[in-house]
């Protein structure tokens, strides 16, 4: 295994798929922590035949909270209720419609970056003004969530090739909301229940498959996918597991490349 | 292991278990580093890249 600085590469199109796969080798495992640098690799490798862990279509869908909800919800899947809107006159009548409180999210970004819980008409407002200042045009798409009554913390569900590996609660850090490990939040071991277990297994078919991390609520009336991670980090599980995540991805890489 | 900071030449304490590309932190400006292990065992501070808008998972 050879690890390979991103920042460094560069490729002509077409590329000489036999040269690529003497630097590059059999298999790729996406690592990017740039989402479109990752992205944009990935499609140039895949199209060169090249397997990547994960495949194109599984990132771009995971990497899209709108993609992610539509293939979560044409898979059957429970979700939280969502109403996508495209400006912001209609974002504000959604959210009228809505009720408050409420979530807005970007629909591409990590780490809980720009999550807002959205309490009432004002913060709304300023919210939706303050998005329509920064000159980008995926933050004028407007990704709005009912806000899930769950206690303070979701579950996180790592799954391998069709197999759950491992699950942690994530706990929110004290002054947060959001639960998200890049954000201090706190991880504690979660059984993995049969039903669990289920609806890993399909959100994570719903996406197209590979390595992946599905986010999930308690909702009161069950189980609800949060969203599906593609390029998954595991610091926080990992300290409440037994599971050596990343040797598990390696052992999944190598039965790709053997297939 | 002792270094300055190269920002405002306080005094950084690295941890000898240090790996490559580990983030310090400056106790006096919080400024963050990527530590550089070279060859020669010597360490090199670089600025740490400021978290782009599409980083993460």
């Amino acid at each position: 295994m050879t690890p390979i600085d991103a920042k460094e590469l560069y490729f002509n199109i077409p590329e000489n798929a036999k040269a690529l796969e003497k630097t590059l080798g059999d298999l790729v495992i996406q690592r990017c922590i740039s989402y479109f640098r990752g992205l944009h690799i990935t499609a140039v490798l895949e199209n060169l035949g090249l397997p990547v862990i994960n495949p194109f279509h599984t990132s771009l869908i995971c990497g899209n909270k709108l993609f992610t909800t539509l293939a979560l919800t044409k898979a059957g899947l429970p979700s939280p209720k969502t109403t996508v809107a495209f400006a912001p006159e209609t974002a504000l009548k959604v959210l009228d419609i809505m009720g408050y409180p409420a979530v807005l999210k970007p629909t591409v970004g990590s780490w809980g970056r720009l999550v807002a819980l959205v309490r009432d008409r004002e913060s709304a407002q300023a919210l939706i003004e303050a998005r329509e200042e920064i000159r980008n045009a995926l933050l004028h798409v407007y990704y709005l969530q009912e806000l899930v009554k769950r206690p303070p913390r979701d579950i996180r569900i790592i799954v391998i090739g069709g197999e759950t590996i491992a699950a942690s609660y994530r706990y929110a850090p004290p002054g947060d909301w959001r639960t998200n490990v890049a954000r201090g939040g706190a991880s504690k071991p979660c059984p993995i229940t049969p039903e669990l277990q289920e609806l890993a297994l399909k959100a994570a078919e719903a996406v197209g498959g590979g390595v992946l991390a599905v986010d999930c609520m308690e909702g009161p009336e069950g189980f609800l996918i949060n969203e599906v991670n593609s390029t998954i980090e595991f610091r926080g599980i990992s300290s409440t597991t037994e599971v050596n995540i990343a040797e598990r991805i390696l052992d999944y890489a190598v039965r790709m490349v053997k297939k | 292991m002792e270094a300055k900071c190269p920002e405002c030449d306080a005094d950084l304490d690295i941890p000898e278990d240090v790996i490559n590309g580990e983030i310090v932190s400056c106790p006096d400006c919080g400024t963050d580093f990527e530590v550089v292990l070279k060859d020669n065992g010597e360490v090199e501070l670089k600025p740490a890249e400021i978290e782009g808008e599409d980083w993460g998972e």
